[in-house]
Formats: C-alpha cells, structure tokens, sequence
C-alpha cells in the first residue's frame, strides 16, 4: 500500500470519523439513546419531541398509518355508502356498538385514524425544518478536507506519475468541476462532493406531502357535493333546494355554488347486443343545454361517464340512469288528475326498475270526495313475454316495455311530517282496490294501455310517450389543482432522493521519497455502492491522460485474496443486479 | 360488421391457443431448472462456509474487484480497491444454481431459453388478445394475469440480458408463473369483449399497465426478499459454529450472498417505488374524472394507499439504525403482500367501485 507521509497517527482517528460520516451525507437525524436525565418538565418535553421526531418514531408512525387504513376497506363506511352501513349494522346487532364506539364507520374521520396522521405530520414538519436548516449548511460550506489515509475509503485508487504533484492537483480540480463537482483545492489534496440534489429532493418530497395533506384538508372542508335526477325534458338549476340530495364540507357556504343551470334533452343508451356482455352499455350519454349565470346564452353539451360538464368551478358527472314512464290519472268523471312522467329505479343491470304512482292533489273519488291514490309500480323495457317466467327485464333497452301497477287509496301518509321515500309507497293507512275476485288489483300495461279503477274510481293510463332518466352528482372541490401540484413535486423530489447518489471524491498527489509523484484517489458514498468504484475509476482513467502512469511497476495494492474471486464481477454485480431503471437509488444510509 | 366480428372470434381464439402454449413451454423451462439444480447440488461449493468459518479469519477485509466493465478499456483502468462497509458479512455470492457444474450449467442454460420462447408465445397471446378486442389488453383479471407474468417473466430477461446475476430466480418464477396462468386459465377466464364506458379512459391505460408493471417487479423484489431471509439465516447459522441441513446448504450455498440478496431487492423495489407512486397519482386523476373525487376510500385506493405506505415504510426503515436487515425484509414482504391482496383479494371479496371489471 503506498503510504503517504501525513500526520498518520491522528489521522487515523480522523478516518473513522470521516468513514463514519458516510451516513451523514444524508440529513437523516441521527438516532440518540434517549438519555432521561432529571431535567424536569422542559426536559421531558424535549425527550417527547426528540422522539415524536426521530426516524424510529416516524417509521412507526407509517406503518401505524398503514395498518389504519385496513378496517375502512372492509367494513362499510359511512362517508362511501351510507345504505350499506344501514344493512350492515341491521344485519350485526352484536357487532355494531363495539365498531361504533371505535369509530369503524368511519374510519377516515376516526379520533384515532385523524391522530396517526397528524402525529406523522407533527413529526414530518419537526423533521424537515433542522434536516433544511442543516442541508443549508452543508450547500454553504465545502466539501470536506481529505482524510489522513485515503486507502481506508470504500474506494481507493493510487498510481506513480512523472507529473508534477500541483499540475496533477490543477488537472484534478479541473476535472472534477467540469463533471460539476463542488471542488477546491486543500493542502495536497482536492476535495470535491456531488449530489446534493438527492437531499434537496427528499426535502422536497417530504414538503410536498405536507402540501398535499393541506389540499386533502381544504378539498374535505370546502366540498360540497350533492345528486338530482332528471327526467328527459326537465331541468335543474344549482340552488340548494333544487338537490335530491346534499353533503358539503364544514366550511362549506351556500354563497359558494356556482351559478348555472341545465336542462336533460334526452338521455342516450346503447347496449351490446350479444356476446357474454350482452346488456352492458356500449353508448351512455345525457344530451343537456346549460346556462351559465342567470341570463347566458344556451349552450349544448353530452355528458358521459369520464366526461363530466364543467362549468366554472363546478362539475356535473352522469352517475346513473332509468326509466320514467309518463302516465295520467283520471277520476271517476274523466277529468285529469294527475299526469306525469314517474321516475322508478333500476334494481338490475337489465333496468327491472320499481317505484310508486303518488297522486297527492286532484282526485275526487266517485263521491266527489277528496282523497289520495298510490300506485306500486314496477317496470320492465323488455319483457321476456306473456307467461315466459316473472317479470324481470331482458334487455335494458326499452324494446318491449312492460308497467305493471297494483293500486291503492286512501291517505298517503304525506301530511304526516315525516320524510318520505318517493320510491316506495306507505300501505298502511291505504286500502287496496279490489277485483273480481276480492284480490289487490294488479295489471300488466303495453304502451297506451289504460287500467281501470273498480267502481267507476277512475282509471290509468300508461301513456306511450316512455321518457328516461338520468341522474347526476354535481360536486365542486377545491385544492384540486394543489393536490395535482403537490403530487408532480413530490414525485420528482422522490426521483431525485432515490436515483441520485451523494457522494465525495479526494484527489491527493504529493512527491514521494523517490521523487516520484503518488497519485492517490478516494470514494465515499452513503454506503458500498458499485457505481462509485466505477466512477472513480472514470475519473482516474481521465486524470491519468494528464498525468500517465511512471514506467515502474505501481505498487498499488494487490488482491490479496484472489480465491474469493474466481469470476471477478462477482463481488460485485449483484449489488447492481437491479431492474434497469434502478440505474442507481442511493442506499439507505448503512453505516 | 359480421366479418370483424369473426376476425375478432379468431384472434381471441389464437390468443388463448398461445396462452396454453405458452404454459406448455413454461413447464418445460420448469423441468430444466429442476434439473439443473440437481445436477448443481453435485458440486462442492463449500465457499459460503470456508468464509463464515474456518477460513473466516483469514477472510480479508479488502477486496480488489478489476474493473472489468465495459470490456475494451479492461487493460487501461485502475484498480481500485474496494472496501466493504463496516459491519456486513464479507461472504462471496454462491455460484447460482447450476452449483458452477457443466451439465447444470447446460439445463440452466435451455431452461432460460425455454423461458424465452414462453415469454415470446405469451407475449403474442397478449397481443392477439388485444387486437381481438382492440383495446388494451387489461379490462378483466384474466387479461390482468395473463399479462402480469408476462411482464414479470419479461423484466426477469431484461435483467438477465444486462448480465445481471439473477438466473437463480429462473425456478420459482417460472413456478409462479404456471400457477398464475393455471389460476387465470381457469377460474378467471372472460371471453373477450368491449368494456363498459366508466373503464373507458386513457387515464386507465396508464393507470392499469403501470400497475400491472409494479406488481410484476415488485413481485421480483419480494422473491429476493424471501430468500434475502433464508441466505441470511443460514449464513448467521454458519458465522455461529452451527450446521444447517444438508438440503438447505445445497440450495441456500448457491445463492448470492445475504448482502447481495438484499441490495437487489431494495434497488428493485426502491426503482419502482416512484413508479408506484405515480400509479396511485394517474388512478387518482382518473377517479376525478369518473366520479367526481380523486380520493373517496373507496377499498382499491385504500389497499394501493396500504401498500404505497408501506413501501415508504420499508424505505425508511433501510434507513433507520435497528431496523436494517430482517425487520425491513419483513416489512418488505408484508408490502408486497398487501399488494397481492388489493389485486386478488379486493378484486373477489369486496365490493366496490372498482369491482365491475368482471372479475
Ligand atoms: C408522511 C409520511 C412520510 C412518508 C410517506 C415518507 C416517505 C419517505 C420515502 C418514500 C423515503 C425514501 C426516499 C429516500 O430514501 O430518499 C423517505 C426518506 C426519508 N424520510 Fe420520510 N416519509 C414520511 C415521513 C417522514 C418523517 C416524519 C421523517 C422524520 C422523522 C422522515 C424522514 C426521512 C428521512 C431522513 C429520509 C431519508 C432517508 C435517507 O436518507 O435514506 N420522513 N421518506
């Protein structure tokens, strides 16, 4: 081994130092045995915040953050399907004071879910803020001086040139700044470091979850969120009262939604014919005319599944679609009481939907007196035919629909206060209308069929005018454009932290006793990487063109171990062996 | 109309014709490699235990790796000298399967070129696939799985045509591979057919095959995780005056080195963390486009979250003191496992907004 005639015994103190600091070329807090000293309150708190931020804890903290999310994927939560939860806590009566205590339904907004998570963001910010200060710091000042020995570096060269030791040093610092090192010269040596964009990047990933969280939380807070069904020909305009249904964040303000409005011109389905998907849309698209503002021109627009509206920051997703069959209602005299396009809803993916004829106003029985009609009404757009099994659709398409109506009179129930589900019918302050035969009265309707009351109460009348529904969420969200940016900034800060090496080299070239010039060259990087070898190797193949290798036999070191490398790539390649894309992530800081 | 139609049928029957063969080719690949490492176990390695024991003092701390790279320049360049980091094992990569046997050697060689033919009429009943339902092949599991190991067998040959040391994974991938075309052959099979519209987005595209991508790698990552384990028993076991079983030294002395073992795995599931990353970010796009929310907890967000944190754990864990070595593996190992379970177990046993891919 060529020895160099520094300070050695010092020096090589100085070395394990240096080698140790390997792991701090990353900002990584070190980790401290949390010495309790009797210090008091103020010294608890400070051994409370050392741990709160020292990687062990956050390690723990993100594992505790992944366990967390488990429960909400398998039990039903409230935020994503409230009717399951319902059927869920009917069906586990045992069950479901233990999961409400826990908050299982909901997790995400859960007491202790919410704690894991900002725990992890406590520390995260505890963490970023010494780690930027300190990679401040190391940006400010320069590499670090050579070590004493530079043969006790992961990566060491040496070779014997007739070059003059400064013009070797010039040439080396030359060289390195032009491969965009941060170099200078020190004493006989020239240190240089690279790579600090690997802690910037990690900084900024980290930064950037920060950011994200906050976009999360404003997106939550300020959303609001709500669904309508429309009927073909109908419209809707973006006020309060005009939802079938509303969820908005805490902040959340009336003032805040958009103003505009649309009307449903016709809805659009096509289906595939055949095939092991026979039924299954092929074409599902709701025609409207919008208006922004009050008093704005009407435009046209087609909605489809991944193609909602826009309209400022608002925007209107087709989530669903149906059938309204359109019927009118007489009284005993003829006269209309009722006429309308009924909603019902889907209960297959063949559109067998179900719903109720309500007739609240309008209808006098064959007395004169005033009284209300229900109707359970359950539709099919295909019907398989007259005694080919139960009344279950057999296409979506309406290629031959079908309105079977049972039907009632009495009070609706409706004055009662109590909300009331339009799709189902209240029997239990309503008597049946009868038949022949004293059963409920039931019929089957084609298109222009009309079904008569007993006793001259009336009749109804499925008109073949058959309309569609559709219905939409309309939802506007803000932070989504920060959730989008912090997500870009955080995946390149990963890139950066995991692809980009830190890493320092020394150049020391000093005259020997022989008055020969030794050239020594050192790599340190955040652990054994193969890649270093092979870069100082570069390097030292480029500064040997300026400073060509002496006549004699150099006297560098030899293997003094040739068994354990019989193929010599052995050592070597499997520390390289990963995918190719993994051309070279850092190691964690192995020490 | 009709004629496309037939053209279709046709080629989705090629497709699956390709698909068996390419099973079939698969399992001869399978006998290969179980040929060669019996005719490696013949071999008297003995190098892993000359280092940990008897010779373990004599083991220097310095080796000398020539920079052999690159082929022409070998002459010119230095040496350098490397130095292991302080605290690891200093102990040499076993010889791979073939246990450094000719005949090994030999079967080695036609079971990787086995699995090249396999991949090649596996990757042709992708394509056919495609084009008979001229979309991306990824719309139901069947054409998830089948294109999973195709992806896997395929980043397996990349790796291997950069002269990578990783032939010794050449057996149990290609086990899993049969076990992954037998499970979609034939309880995941769909007929080929359109998609409904709300899986009709380029955002899925991207979404989907990067997936697909990172479970195929990962996959590879956790198989150098699992064995990163066994290496690292048995080389403790060894540094510790025990005897392990004969069978486990035949197999376990061919593998590379604990330390090789583990740096591959973290270089391959660090290089696809980012890319993982990404995924969650486009199906989070793609969820704002259908349906109004980017992020709703809906149980396949919830699992690909599961899973994207808890390879951010094992990242830091590698970085934090203590947790080094075995406790990140298994950290590791339990990512992977929830990456599993979001692609079967989510797909069969929860309902969700994802679940209309036809399982
Ligand atoms: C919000 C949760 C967090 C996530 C998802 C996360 C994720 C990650 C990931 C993926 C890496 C790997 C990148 C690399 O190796 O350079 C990383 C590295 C790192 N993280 Fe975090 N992190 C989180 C919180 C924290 C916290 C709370 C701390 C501080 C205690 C922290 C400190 C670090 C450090 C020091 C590194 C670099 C380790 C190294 O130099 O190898 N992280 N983090």
């Amino acid at each position: 081994m060529s020895k160099t005639e520094t300070d050695a015994t010092s020096g090589a103190d100085a070395d394990e130092r240096e080698l140790a600091a390997g792991a701090q070329l990353s900002t990584a807090p070190k980790e401290e045995a949390p010495s309790v000293a009797s210090i008091g309150v103020i010294g608890w708190l400070r051994w409370f915040w050392r741990q709160l931020t020292s990687m062990r804890v956050a390690l723990i903290l993100l594992f505790l953050l992944s366990l967390g999310s488990i429960p909400g994927s398998l039990i039903p939560q409230n935020s994503v399907d409230e009717l399951k939860v319902q059927d869920f806590k009917a069906a586990h009566t045992t069950l479901t004071p233990i999961y409400e205590k826990l908050q299982l339904f909901d997790v995400y907004s859960s007491v202790w879910f919410s704690a894991i998570y900002l725990l992890l963001f406590i520390s995260l910010i505890g963490c970023i803020v010494p780690r930027t200060w300190q990679f401040v710091g190391q940006l400010r000042s320069r590499a670090p001086r050579a070590p004493g020995r530079l043969d006790r570096m992961p990566a060491y060269t040496t070779w014997h040139t007739e070059a003059d030791p400064e013009d070797v040093r010039a040439a080396g610092l030359a060289m390195l700044r032009k491969r965009r090192f941060r170099a200078h010269a020190d004493g006989d040596a020239v240190a240089a470091e690279k790579g600090y964009l690997r802690e910037a990047g990690n900084l900024l990933f980290h930064v950037s979850l920060i950011v994200m969280l906050v976009a999360f939380a404003t997106g939550t807070l300020f959303k609001s969120e709500g669904g309508k069904l429309v009927v073909e020909g109908d419209g809707f305009a973006n006020h309060l009262t005009q939802y079938d249904d509303f969820k908005s964040g805490s902040f959340f303000d009336t003032d805040d939604l958009d103003p505009f409005s649309f009307s449903l011109d016709r809805f659009e389905g096509r289906y595939a014919q055949s095939g092991p998907e026979r039924g299954t849309p092929r074409v599902y698209k709701a025609h409207v005319s919008w208006t922004k503002g009050t008093d704005g021109t009407e435009r046209k627009a087609e909605i489809e599944v991944n193609r909602p509206l826009e309209v400022d920051g608002t925007k209107v997703y087709l989530i669903g679609h149906g059938y309204a069959p359109v019927v009118t209602v007489r009284d005993g005299k003829g006269k209309v009481s009722y006429k309308g396009a009924v909603p019902l809803l889907p209960i297959d993916s063949n559109s067998t939907s179900t719903g109720a004829i309500k007739v609240a106003d309008g209808y006098r029985d064959k007395d004169g007196k005033k009284e209300q009609l229900g109707f359970n009404a359950f539709f099919v757009p295909t019907f398989a035919g007259e005694g080919k099994g139960e009344m279950f659709s057999q296409f979506p398409a309406p290629n031959f629909p079908v309105l079977a109506l049972s039907a009632y009179h009495g009070s609706l129930g409706i004055d009662s206060g109590l909300p009331q589900n339009v799709y189902q019918l209240d029997t239990s302050k309503m008597k049946k209308f009868e038949d022949k035969d004293g059963e409920l009265l039931k019929q089957r309707l084609l298109p222009g069929e009309t079904m008569k009351l007993p006793n001259g109460a009336g009749s109804v009348t499925f008109e073949k005018d058959l309309k569609e529904w559709a219905s939409f969420q309309v939802s506007h969200q803000s932070g989504n454009g920060l959730a989008l940016g912090g997500a870009i900034l955080a995946l390149s800060g990963l890139v950066a932290s995991l692809f980009i090496q830190r890493r320092r080299v020394w150049i020391r070239a000093t005259e020997g006793p022989d008055g020969v010039t030794v050239v020594e060259m050192a790599g340190l990087g955040r652990s054994e990487s193969a890649k270093l070898p092979e870069e100082l190797a570069d390097l030292a193949v480029t500064l040997n063109a300026t400073a060509p290798t002496a006549a004699e036999a150099e006297p560098a070191a030899e293997p003094s171990e040739a068994t354990a490398l019989d193929s010599p790539e052995s050592a070597e390649d499997p520390a390289e062996s990963a995918e190719e894309a993994a051309d070279h992530p850092a190691e964690g800081a192995e020490k | 109309m009709t004629l496309a139609a037939a053209t279709n049928e046709n080629l989705a029957n090629i497709s699956n014709v390709l698909v068996y063969s390419s099973m079939a080719v698969y399992t001869l690949a399978f006998l290969a490699h179980i040929a060669e490492w019996v005719f490696g176990s013949r071999s008297k390695v003995g190098r892993t235990a000359a280092a940990l024991t008897g010779g373990a003092a004599a083991a220097p701390a310095v080796q000398v790796t020539a920079k052999a790279k690159g082929g022409t320049a070998v002459l010119d360049r230095p040496k350098v000298v490397t130095r292991s980091a302080a605290g690891t094992r200093d102990v040499p990569d076993g010889p791979g399967a073939d246990g450094g046997t000719e005949q090994g050697d030999i079967y080695g060689r036609i079971a990787v070129s086995l699995t090249i033919v396999g991949f090649l009429v596996e990757a042709g009943g992708v394509v056919t696939r495609a084009m008979s339902v001229q979309r991306a092949p990824w719309g139901n599991m069947y054409e998830f799985s089948v294109t999973f190991s195709t992806v896997a067998v395929g980043a397996y040959l990349v790796l291997l045509a950069l002269k990578k040391n990783v032939r010794w994974i050449g057996l149990i991938l290609v086990t899993t591979v049969l076990l992954d075309l037998g499970v979609a052959t034939t309880w995941l099979y769909t007929d080929s057919d359109q998609l409904v519209p709300a899986l009709d987005s380029y955002w899925l595209w991207i979404h989907v095959s990067t997936a697909i991508f990172c479970g195929a790698v990962f996959y590879l990552g956790a198989v150098g995780t699992l064995l990163y384990l066994f290496r690292d028993s048995y080389e403790n076991k060894l540094a510790n005056g025990g005897k392990p079983g004969s069978f486990a030294t035949s197999v376990l002395e061919r593998l590379p080195s604990a330390a090789s073992l583990d740096k591959l795995s973290y270089r391959i599931n660090a290089a696809v963390f980012p890319l993982w990353t990404f995924t969650i970010i486009a199906g989070a796009i793609w969820a704002g486009d259908a349906w109004g929310r980017y992020w709703g907890w809906d149980p396949k967000e919830v699992w690909s979250f599961v899973t994207w944190v808890a390879y951010a754990a094992y990242l830091h864990a590698r970085a934090t003191a203590g947790w080094k070595g075995r406790k990140a593996a298994y950290l590791a190992l339990f990512a992977f496992a929830t990456w599993l379970w979001n692609y079967y177990g989510v797909n069969i046993f929860i309902t969700g907004k994802h679940s209309y891919a036809g399982v």
